[in-house]
C-alpha cells in the first residue's frame, strides 16, 4: 500500500471569530477522510480552538437549556478530528505555538495538540506533500 | 535541499502595537533561523511597511508606557540582511503615493506583473 500523504494547515484566527475556522476543519476532516495525514501549525488565535476551558451554555434566545441546546464547542470538534485521524490510521499532528499560547495566557487544552514552535511549521512544510496558510485578515 | 517558500504579506498593521512587531514579518524571522529558504513579497497596504520615518511611540495608558514601540521596516530591513529576498510591489507602493526613494535600503521593487514568475520559482507559495 502506499505511504499516506501529509497535508500541513496554517491557521490563524481564534475561535468563534469567522467562518475561516470552521472551513479549515472541514478542510481538514475532508483530508483525514480521502486517506492523508494531516499536520496543524496553530499560530496566534488559533491556539484557543483547542483550548480545554471552552464550555457549553443555555440559549434563552432559543429557548434551550444547555442540553437542548448541544452546542459543540470548537475544542470538541478538534478532539473528533483527532481520534477520526487514528480510527482511519492516519494522523493529525496539532502543534500550538509556545509563544501565542504564553501571550494570551492560554496554556491548557484537550489531550492531543501539543507545544511548538516555528521551527516544528519548517519542519511541517518540509516533510509534507503540500502546505495551505489560511491567515487572519 | 530546503523547499523554497514564497510568502505574500497584504494583511497589515494587524495588532501590531499589541505585538510590538508584525506577526508575519516576525514568523519570517523565526522561519529562516529554523533554516528555511524564504522570499518575501509585501503588497496592498502592507508596502507601507517599507517607508521610511515610521514612528509607532507614544502609545500610554495611565501610568503604562509602551517603551518599546513596533519598528516594522527595521524588522524588515533585518530579513533582508538575513539573506532573505524581499520585494515590494512598486505599483501598490504607486497607488498609496509612496515615492521608490521612501523605501528602506535592502528591498527590491517588484511591478506586480513580476509575481507570477516568482510562483513558478517556489516550491510553496503562501498568502498572509
Amino acid at each position: 500500500m502506499a505511504e499516506k500523504k501529509t497535508l500541513t494547515f496554517a491557521l490563524m484566527d481564534a475561535p468563534y471569530e469567522n467562518a475561516r475556522t470552521t472551513t479549515a476543519l472541514r478542510l481538514i476532516d475532508a483530508a483525514l477522510r480521502r486517506g492523508f495525514n494531516v499536520n496543524v501549525f496553530a499560530y496566534e488565535g488559533a491556539i484557543g480552538i483547542p483550548s480545554a476551558k471552552q464550555a457549553p451554555h443555555p440559549n434563552a434566545v432559543h429557548g434551550r437549556d444547555v442540553i437542548q441546546e448541544d452546542h459543540p464547542n470548537p475544542k470538541e470538534w478538534v478532539a473528533a478530528l483527532i481520534k477520526e485521524a487514528e480510527k482511519l490510521g492516519g494522523k493529525l499532528d496539532w502543534v500550538q505555538c509556545g509563544l501565542c499560547v504564553d501571550e494570551r495566557g492560554i496554556g491548557e487544552w484537550i489531550t492531543g495538540p501539543r507545544r511548538g514552535s516555528p521551527a516544528d511549521f519548517v519542519k511541517f512544510i518540509e516533510d509534507s506533500d503540500n502546505t495551505l496558510v489560511i491567515p487572519t485578515k | 535541499m530546503a523547499k523554497k517558500i514564497l510568502s505574500i504579506i497584504e494583511s497589515a498593521y494587524r495588532a501590531t502595537l499589541e505585538e510590538q512587531d508584525d506577526t508575519v514579518i516576525w514568523l519570517m524571522h523565526a522561519m529562516r533561523g529554523a533554516g528555511a529558504d524564504l522570499t518575501v513579497v509585501l503588497r496592498g497596504n502592507a508596502v507601507n511597511y517599507v517607508t521610511r520615518g515610521q514612528d509607532a511611540s507614544g502609545l500610554a495608558f495611565g501610568g503604562r508606557r509602551q517603551t518599546n514601540p513596533p519598528r516594522i521596516d527595521d524588522d524588515v530591513a533585518k530579513l533582508a540582511v538575513k539573506g532573505v529576498d524581499v520585494f515590494v510591489v512598486e505599483d501598490d507602493l504607486a497607488e498609496r503615493g509612496i515615492e521608490p526613494s521612501d523605501v528602506i535600503e535592502g528591498v527590491k521593487l517588484l511591478p506586480r506583473s513580476g509575481i507570477a514568475q516568482l510562483f513558478g520559482s517556489s516550491d510553496q507559495v503562501f498568502h498572509w
